[in-house]
């Protein structure tokens, strides 16, 4: 029954005006990508309002291009110029830069863009299996089902995100407060706006996705002083080919990274610690760990893998649940709201050319990327080699049209502005970003669920616990919630040394 | 580091704390027909000011010496702030004003921070600055029909 769905969906994806959009998807997410301040988030949020006329289908087909572009981008930021482009690049940059130090760029590039591809196909075959089944499932949950996987999303995040769990409660609650900022669609009631007309509207998650990412990105590479030294790349089809004649060698590093990919990846947050993990595990059990660090492939096979099938499996909860796995799915997320479709397992019913045209679009997507990556290195390179003065106006400039556009609102600019000194100053304390946007995002689902939970159970907090689904993930968001209070206490009990917090942000 | 964080932590416990206020004013129990619309906001701000208060301690006892930036650290930071904030409200200013519309504020923007921190030519500054918004123009509102903020100079021009 999935080949036939499938088979739809690919008559959708490979119509010639969608190959088209994937095109340009690819090339313009690869220059999102490579670009330094514009990531997937951000740049699917700036060319959001773009997509308002086109078919649904075409739209979503062009976003998620967009997005496997600025996947396949952030390679090259890593590779030539030691600067990840994305903070799940930050792994490729242990070996991709001394690799191209020692003039073997064409290699690494090769073997990122290679990993890169197998890693999201791994998911994306996965996700064609499972989102079905797990829309299935979905359709049978009411409000208190949903809300507790809302609340097992940011459990996971105070749980498992690493830095000060505390910062990243907060983050949370922020977004939350912010999306009930405006009319209230359940009483008809104004909140939070203090008789200001300009509050009437909310807070749009997009502007703060431009602002938080965008501007305030900006801000903090400029204080750390980034400077772009690129080294030289030298791709030609002879590196290609040597490269692909070795990379079957890896195979293990491949299968591990895909799986710790995908596993991590349906989680929010999950690609950066997936890259990370992935590269530790290849790390240990390599025949010659010395090499890691110093321009080793594997070191290069195994965060990529692990980030693209991550990247591409944040898409599976969005799908099949509504709820995003990453800012950038969470983006995609409001955009399926704004083209008037429902965001969960209703798709699969209601919305079958939607879906099954997205899920073929992710095959033909990476494999045009990957293609296109290959073939125009030299030219994606080349943008970082255009002077600072310049690409920070023109990236300023470009986020405004976006923030402008969403709701042809000029107080949207000045949101911009402040949500970009909001994002460089959390991010100097390490309050988590990721988090606050996907709140703001899924706020008022999240309320609506909360409160027809409570209808339903006369305003019992009860209902969470008795029906059998809700009880098991309320339980599990529970468990995540207070995993940072059992931890040291754990590692204390077992003689182990307390561990200092992995890498903030997602 | 240490200052910076305590500020943050009291500034969101403020934040908190009126949105209580409001929350409370709308109800925060139950309606006709189930919670009112000050009931989410209000376990919500609950729960912030609580964790803020934590954070806020959990500065207080410990030490770190890093400070939040350097001043030589801070100053390019304004260099890039400074132009953007021009920049906005050049586009838009608060109050009567009008606003000069987002493709000659954003040309301008350009053309003087190239000028001001990349010391181009003043000949690529004149192209740059003229090309960009154009082209700019012809994307969104010609081709994709997303009319942007305009001012004075494209009213001049007839649009």
């Amino acid at each position: 029954m999935g080949l036939e769905n499938l088979l739809l969906g690919f008559q959708v994806a490979i119509t010639p005006f969608n190959l088209f959009i994937a095109v340009i998807g690819i090339l313009l997410g690869t220059i999102i990508g490579v670009l330094p301040g514009l990531g997937g988030a951000n740049g699917v949020a700036i060319l959001l309002p773009l997509t308002f006329t086109m078919p649904p289908t075409s739209a979503i087909i062009l976003l998620t291009c967009i997005y496997w572009g600025a996947l396949f981008g952030g390679a090259i930021t890593s590779v030539l110029f030691n600067i990840p482009g994305e903070p799940w690049s930050v792994a490729t940059t242990f070996d991709g830069y001394p690799l191209a130090k020692q003039g073997q760029s064409g290699q690494a590039l090769t073997a990122a863009f290679s990993s890169s591809f197998v890693g999201a196909f791994f998911s994306i075959v996965l996700i064609t299996f499972f989102a079905p089944l797990l829309a299935e499932v979905a359709l049978k949950f009411g409000p208190p089902e949903f809300f507790a996987i809302q609340l097992l999303t940011f459990s996971s995040f105070v749980g498992l995100g690493g830095g000060n769990p505390l910062k990243s409660l907060v983050s949370i609650l922020i977004g939350f407060i912010l999306a009930t900022v405006g009319l209230d669609i359940v009483t008809g009631q104004l909140r939070l706006t203090f008789g200001f007309t300009d509050l009437m509207k909310g807070f749009d998650f997009i502007v703060a996705v431009i602002g938080l990412f965008g501007i305030g990105e900006i801000l903090l590479s400029v204080e750390e002083g980034l400077k772009f030294e690129g080294a030289k790349t030298r791709m030609n089809m002879r590196v290609v080919l040597d490269t692909w004649k070795i990379l079957p060698r890896y195979y293990r590093t491949f299968v591990r990274g895909s799986i710790i990919g995908f596993w991590m990846g349906f989680k929010p947050g999950g690609a950066t610690p997936a890259s990370f993990m992935s590269y530790a595990f290849a790390k240990r059990f390599s025949k010659n760990p010395e090499r890691f660090g110093k321009g080793e492939i594997e070191g290069i096979v195994a965060p990529e893998t692990a980030a693209h099938a991550a990247g591409v499996a944040a898409i599976l909860p969005m799908i099949t649940l509504g709820i995003p796995g990453s800012p950038t799915a969470a983006v995609m997320l409001g955009g399926l709201i704004i083209w008037g479709l429902q965001p969960g397992p209703m798709l699969f019913v209601d919305n079958r050319d939607f879906v099954w045209g997205l899920i073929a679009s992710m095959y033909t997507g990476n494999v045009i990327g990957v293609l296109m990556v290959l073939a125009f290195v030299p030219f994606f390179a080349a943008i970082l080699r255009v002077p600072f003065a310049i690409l920070t106006p023109l990236i300023v400039v470009i986020c405004a049209i976006g923030a402008y556009a969403v709701h042809n609102s000029m107080i949207d600019i000045w949101y911009m502005l402040i949500f970009g000194v909001i994002g460089y100053v959390f991010k100097k304390l390490d309050y988590p970003i990721a988090p606050l946007v996907l709140a703001l995002v899924l706020g008022d689902l999240a309320e609506s669920a909360l409160r027809q939970s409570l209808i339903m159970s006369q305003g019992s907090l009860a209902v969470f616990f008795t029906r059998p689904i809700a009880a098991v993930i309320t339980a599990a968001a529970l468990f995540f919630f207070i995993l940072p209070v059992i931890t040291p206490w754990w590692r204390r009990l077992r003689g182990l040394p307390v561990a200092e917090p992995a890498r903030p942000e997602a | 580091m240490r200052t910076a964080d305590l500020v943050t932590a009291a500034m969101l416990m403020l934040l908190g704390s009126i949105v209580i206020y409001d929350a409370v004013r709308l109800g925060v129990g139950w309606g006709n027909e189930g919670p009112r619309s000050g009931f989410f906001p209000f376990w919500l701000a609950t729960i912030m000011v609580v964790v803020s208060l934590a954070i806020f301690f959990q500065a207080l006892i410990g030490r770190s010496e890093k400070p939040f930036v350097t001043r030589e650290r801070f100053l390019p930071v304004l260099k890039v702030l400074a132009p953007i904030a021009g920049f906005v409200l050049l586009t838009d200013p608060p109050g009567p004003w009008p606003g000069l519309g987002l493709y000659v504020a954003g040309g301008l923007y350009l053309g003087f921070y190239m000028r001001w921190v990349g010391h181009h030519s003043w000949l690529s500054v004149m192209a740059l600055s003229i090309a960009v918004p154009l082209i700019a123009f012809f994307i969104f509102d010609k081709w994709f029909l997303v009319p942007m903020p305009k001012g004075p100079v494209e009213a001049w021009f007839g649009y």
